[in-house]
């Protein structure tokens, strides 16, 4: 299917991907992950490949350096400048990387070498192929090569080891040494992803400009539409191994010409979108503007006894009683020996009200975690008050929070790890009927079960498989299901998505608003994805460096935002539109020189 | 920990642009902090051995039981303090361990710290003969294992290694003995040196009491070959055994490091796999490895104690099993409380070299 | 923040806009095939066996099949074994003293006119006895020990961990002596022997388990599935019991054969400085060398390299299983099988 979009000349191109396939022996048999793939690529072109987790796109790119396992079977031709990378010989393919074509990873934190100078690591490259080049020359090359991405004070940091540069900078060394012997392809295997958005922003800035200074061309494999319409000229959609379509950027986001490519955008989350059938949806038909102001109001200590109150439904939530009170909250995390401590939240203050959903969005190290950690009662808060359901959460005692436990629920980011891999599904479901229910019999405890996997529409036939045997997205659901067996009056969502597929993201987020609505329960929805937080909470809290700098509607927050942090975010998180997004990035880098 | 876990990459939150400061003084901290442990250590275990070495009784009625009567025994006990409680004996112990008392022997009447600086030199020397057998052997041949991993000569190497730790380094000792004493003889089989030898050592002012040093001094060059043919057998006993745990460790380690992203950076660079594995992969290894090492050295002494009582070689460890039969507790348990010492010191040590090669610790 | 695609080079679950649920078809995932398993495939050693391809597997086959031999010489001796362990002779005579080997006695005869190959057999019978105690009482001690430290954490757990770290960085060897010393006075009686041997043995294992079981606690204590326990308000007992024990000696049979292979080592070296076990009680491969350490000068070998190639080889035996395991519970150290060559079409 890719003939027809491959008219660009064969002969000028840099990279020629002709049907490509690769299979790999796994534990459970053989996967074909890269099935009759055909690509190409010429000088001086952003070529997007974007998939979902699966879709093999990694294994492609990887199979352009030739750096596939052992034990991968492949077939068909991948042409760098001229050359097969999958027939050429080890020494001449040794040859070819690093000159002809290169690669940036992921993880800056573990591409570089932690014992090693980066000085040294950018020169290893060039030594690989100047074998007589002098140490002058190398360092020269070496302090140009930094200096080409943007590291200050090159000459100086180039006895710097990784360690002592922070994730952004690694990763712009990492790009450093992809550049440093004039490779005219570079393969970037989701170079931003590990980053934060605003880190990301200038790393995408970088990647441009380096491709509008030196001509080179890159193959940018991602995951995220935002990113797509940002960087990318041209852009391969890949599923399960299929090239399902090949399309200029700009066609590709305003007339997909495939069913799944369409299905793909229409779950990314978007700014200023909202889940259909979620009470923000209702709201904003309904325009009210009460929301913000009386939010700080009905604080007070009036909340200290609302341990029983439940949710009434009959009242605006604005007029419903706050269910967690923070007041000035502090948590330090206790240094070890001779360490010092770490102040992961300092002085925030904000409430939840019954049957509210809160946002709180934070890059990392933002404490956005730790906050909803201590509400559960899994990490200490050490000064200001914190009251969850009546309870003070400073200085708490667990015999006499654990009562109160029963009426909080949470679901954990990693699916893959939040359940007992020992236990089937059902009886990790059961668990909190068989820690608070006790007396409950199994007959009972097993049709609540069935219960609620139906009302997070798994089948019931799941309860008796174990975790492993879930897709990741499933295992969400599950959790969800756990979480919410007690009917709790909160429930605390630590990033609940974000290891998760577009596609299933939007699934489950949709899942969320509808349980939600039906139990009518609070919770804190914590996400590093400002699009994903405004998509379902009633109220956002934006969180930096452990203190919340603004909170509101999502309509105040992101709409009018006035902290120059906030705005700062916001503009850096690409959109997937490229006109759009082309306008943001302007904005963006604007907003960057005047934060210095 | 737990800020490390819910706040990953807490540091990440910078912008791109700033860079941290180097601090300066990680390493000294750590190494104040490295040597603050030993103290307990040590403690424990001589407080340790006390105890176990007199849970049967005084090593009086050990040593002698059976050849003096009653009465001569309680008042040769009574003379030695051992008819005292056990925390005043104790007490008496740490303290004379403190001013580098060690107790005396009861079988030769010599005081145990005296034996100690006689023998010890002649167990540092064999235990360093065996590291440089286990370093050329072990290093070049665990780079190699992962060079080829998983081909015929990883097996064949790996096969080698398992041997190497699976012979008793006794056995190994007395397979030796029998080829190169018996078979094929060659190479002296017992002892440091030759009676020659032996009493041109007594005769030097002022000794180590290393041969090798001493014989360098002298400038005898007939007595340092003697010295080092005697080396040659316990050293490669002892050394080999080493030289497989070292070559899976560096093995093991190599394949972990070369499965990191950061290789598959180099190669995506065009570096070569020889220098890879040579350079890129072996350094990061190399700090585990080292950390590992320490505890071998440590296991050392104990194969020590082995080599030299089949070798003859007048070490502590031959010194040992010649208390161990003569039932001298108060020197069987000087000499381990001194190995003890001995081993925590080399921890120590090891860690402090390991971290100065991670500049994660240095800076 | 954890990333929906990383470099994962096989893709494990697929997920689609229809999310389809692994196992249900397309495409080949190992879960079903899982799901089915039974018990018996699921066990340590029968699931690393079928995992593994090529040399590993020779590796772990050669390695169970001496482990095997050894086993059988343990259980069998007194059908295998021509003479008792503390046989000196027939009805016919005394054997005779340093007999080299061929006739009745295949391996000759030691120094104290025992059959060699009698001795060896009836040593795997010690052997195996001392590794089937020492293991097990240091298993039980030190798993406990390790849970119940690493969770609580506290006082109790840094005491521990500071005994167990001394006694860690002490050599086993020595260890092994002093304890021999406390529990018989250095004197060897009857089958209490092997009891003190295992039992010296034991205490020094003890702090290996104690080391691996809290680790693995301390890590599981921050998993996501243990903190939802702790959230939902379960008792310390039960997340223990329930939820950490079973997924924290998940790595126990490795190290179980690695100790078993130091602890036959230990039980030679003991029994090599004089500490084994007398002859006329049982049989111990170390005390035969020990005795025939003066024999090999005089060019008798037979006496050193028959009980000497044993313990190689029963240590060789249970290292290969142990380090195929290994190898196996690696993903990064485990080699797989090269797909098969597929056409694309």
């Amino acid at each position: 299917m890719s003939e027809n979009v491959n008219e660009t000349n064969t002969a000028k191109s840099i990279l020629d991907v002709e049907s490509l396939n690769v299979t790999f022996s796994t534990d459970g048999g053989d996967v074909h992950a890269v099935k009759d793939v055909s690509l190409s690529v010429t000088p001086g072109e952003v070529l997007a490949i974007v998939g979902e987790s699966g879709s093999g796109k990694t294994v492609t790119a990887r199979s352009i350096l030739g750096l596939l396992p052992e034990t991968a079977q492949r077939s068909g031709a991948v042409i760098v400048s001229g050359e097969d990378v999958l027939s050429v010989s080890g020494e001449q393919l040794r040859k070819m990387r690093g000159t002809d074509v290169s690669m940036v990873f992921q993880e800056p934190s573990t591409a570089l070498n932690p014992v090693y100078t980066v000085g040294w690591q950018i020169a290893e490259g060039l030594r690989a192929h100047h074998r007589r080049a002098s140490k002058a020359e190398l360092k020269a090359k070496v302090i140009t090569a930094m200096e080409q991405v943007g590291i200050p004070d090159a000459q100086n940091r180039f006895d710097y080891y990784p360690h002592q540069f922070s994730g952004g900078q690694k990763q712009r060394i990492v790009i450093a040494m992809a550049l440093a012997l004039g490779a005219e392809l570079i393969v970037a295997d989701e170079p931003t992803t590990a980053l934060d958005v605003t880190v990301q922003a200038e790393i995408l800035d970088l990647l441009r400009d380096l491709r509008d200074e030196t001509g080179t061309a890159i193959v940018l494999i991602t995951h995220n539409m935002g990113v797509v319409a940002d960087l990318a000229d041209r852009v391969a959609v890949m599923y399960r191994g299929d090239l399902v379509e090949v399309s200029s950027v700009k066609q590709l986001f305003s007339d997909p010409k495939e069913q799944y490519t369409r299905d793909l955008l229409g779950a990314v989350p978007r700014l200023g979108s909202t889940v259909v059938g979620s009470r923000k949806a209702a709201a904003a038909s309904a325009k009210q503007d009460r929301a913000g102001e009386s939010a700080r109001e009905s604080a007070g200590d009036s909340a200290g006894d609302s341990a029983g109150a439940d949710a009434d439904p009959g009242k605006p939530r604005d007029e419903r009683e706050s269910i967690v009170v923070a007041r000035n909250l502090d948590i330090v995390y206790p240094g070890g020996f001779g360490r010092s401590d770490f102040q992961a939240v300092s002085s925030v203050s904000f409430d939840i009200k019954a049957g509210e959903v809160y946002g709180l969005v934070g890059e990392s190290g933002s404490g956005k975690t730790t906050i909803g950690r201590a509400i559960a009662g899994l990490t200490r808060a050490s000064g200001g008050s914190l009251k969850v359901l009546g309870h003070e959460m400073v200085g708490f005692k667990e015999r006499a929070f654990s009562p109160i436990r029963r009426r909080i629920g949470f679901v954990f980011q990693d699916p893959a790890a939040s359940f007992n891999p020992h236990l089937t599904i059902g009886e990790c479901v059961a668990e909190p009927f068989a820690i608070h229910q006790r007396d409950m019999s199994p007959r009972d405890r097993e049709k609540r079960v069935l219960e609620l996997l139906d009302s997070v529409r798994l089948p019931k036939a799941y309860g008796a498989r174990y975790p492993h045997e879930l897709s990741g997205g499933q295992r969400q659901r599950a959790s969800l299901a756990r979480g919410l067996a007690l009917d709790p009056e909160l429930l605390v969502a630590d990033e609940p998505t974000s290891a998760l597929d577009v596609s299933v993201q939007a699934k489950v987020l949709e899942l969320f608003v509808e349980l939600q609505n039906r139990f009518d329960f609070a919770a804190l929805f914590i996400s590093h994805d400002l699009a994903v937080v405004d998509m379902l909470s009633d109220r956002i809290g934006v969180l930096f460096h452990g203190e919340l700098l603004e909170e509101g509607t999502g309509e105040q927050v992101l709409g009018s935002p006035s902290n120059d942090y906030t705005k700062r975010l916001i503009a850096s998180l690409p959109v997937p539109d490229p006109d759009e997004q082309a306008k943001r990035r302007g904005l963006a880098r604007g907003l960057r020189t005047t934060a210095g | 920990m737990t800020a490390a876990i819910s706040e990953p990459g807490a540091e990440a939150a910078e912008t791109s642009v700033a860079v941290k400061k180097p601090s300066g003084g990680g390493l000294g901290r750590y190494v104040l902090i490295r040597f603050l442990l030993i103290i307990p250590t040590i403690f424990i275990l001589t407080t340790l051995v006390f105890f176990l070495m007199r849970i049967t009784g005084d090593p009086i009625s050990a040593s002698m039981g059976g050849r003096l009567t009653t009465d001569q025994l309680a008042e040769r006990i009574h003379a030695a303090g051992y008819d005292r409680p056990i925390l005043v004996q104790y007490l008496e112990y740490m303290g004379n361990l403190l001013k580098g008392d060690f107790g005396t022997a009861i079988s030769d009447g010599q005081p145990v710290s005296s034996i100690l600086l006689n023998y010890g030199t002649a167990t540092v020397e064999l235990v360093f003969y065996a590291l440089i057998v286990a370093f050329i052997i072990g290093i070049p041949l665990g780079m190699l294992a992962a060079y080829h991993r998983d081909k015929a000569p990883d097996a064949a190497l790996r096969i080698l290694a398992i041997l190497g730790y699976a012979t008793p380094v006794f056995f190994a000792g007395m397979i030796l003995k029998l080829v190169f004493g018996v078979f094929l003889p060659i190479l002296p089989v017992a002892g440091r040196g030759t009676t020659e030898t032996e009493y041109i050592m007594s005769g030097v002012v002022g000794p180590t009491r290393f041969y090798i040093i001493d014989a360098i001094r002298i400038g005898n060059v007939e007595v340092l070959g003697d010295v080092l043919a005697h080396a040659v057998l316990p050293a490669i006993a002892l050394g080999v055994l080493t030289a497989g745990v070292f070559l899976r460790l560096v093995r093991t380690n190599l394949i972990g490091t070369l499965g990191q992203q950061y290789i598959d950076s180099g190669r995506s660079r065009g570096i070569s796999e020889f220098r890879l594995v040579t350079k890129h992969a072996y350094r990061p290894a190399l700090i585990p490895i080292i950390t590992v090492m320490g505890m071998q050295i440590a296991l050392m002494l104990a194969g020590a104690v082995l080599t030299e009582t089949t070798f003859e070689w007048k070490g502590l460890g031959f010194k040992l099993a010649e208390y161990l039969t003569a039932r001298d507790f108060v020197a069987v348990q000087g000499i381990v409380v001194f190995l003890a010492i001995i081993v925590a010191l080399t921890n120590f040590l090891v860690d402090v070299i390991a971290a100065f090669i991670d500049p994660r610790v240095r800076y | 923040m954890s990333t929906p695609d990383n470099t994962s080079q096989a893709p494990g679950s697929n997920e689609s806009l229809a999310e389809v649920a692994p196992g249900s078809g397309v495409p080949a995932i190992a879960y079903d095939d899982k799901a089915k398993k039974s018990w018996f495939n699921r066990l340590p050693i029968v699931s690393h066996l079928r995992q593994s391809v090529g040399l590993q597997r020779g590796m772990l086959i050669t390695g169970l099949i001496l482990c095997g031999i050894v086993l059988i010489c343990a259980v069998f001796a007194p059908l295998i074994a021509p003479y008792g362990f503390n046989q000196l002779g027939t009805a016919e005579g005394n054997f005779g003293s340093k007999l080299p080997p061929g006739g009745t006695h295949i391996w000759g005869t030691t120094v104290g006119g025992y059959d060699v190959f009698s001795r060896v057999v009836w040593g795997a019978q010690t052997a195996v006895a001392v590794i089937i105690v020492a293991v097990i009482m240091s298993l039980f001690a030190g798993v406990i020990l390790g849970l119940v430290s690493g969770y609580l954490g506290g006082w109790l757990d840094r005491i521990l961990v500071v005994i167990a770290d001394a006694v860690y960085a002490f050599p086993t060897l020595l260890l092994a002596l002093v304890m021999s010393i406390a529990i018989s006075g250095g004197q060897s009686s009857a089958w209490g022997g092997i009891a003190a041997a295992a039992f010296s043995i034991t205490v020094v294992f003890i702090p290996q388990y104690f080391r691996v079981v809290r680790a693995e606690t301390l890590r599981l204590k921050a998993e996501p599935f243990v903190e939802s326990a702790i959230v939902l308000g379960a008792s310390k007992t039960r997340i223990i019991s329930k939820h950490i024990f079973r997924n924290a000696t998940r790595t126990l049979p490795l190290i179980f054969t690695l100790n078993s292979s130091e602890a036959i080592l230990t039980l030679a070296g003991l029994g090599f400085l004089g500490f084994g076990i007398e002859p006329t009680s049982a049989s111990e491969w170390g005390y035969d060398l020990n005795k025939a350490l003066p024999d090999v000068t005089s060019g008798v070998w037979w006496t050193s390299v028959y009980p000497g190639l044993t313990i190689v080889l029963t240590v060789l035996g249970i290292t290969l299983v142990g380090e195929s395991m290994n190898d196996l519970n690696d993903p990064r150290l485990r080699v797989r099988r090269k797909a098969k060559t597929k056409d694309a079409k």
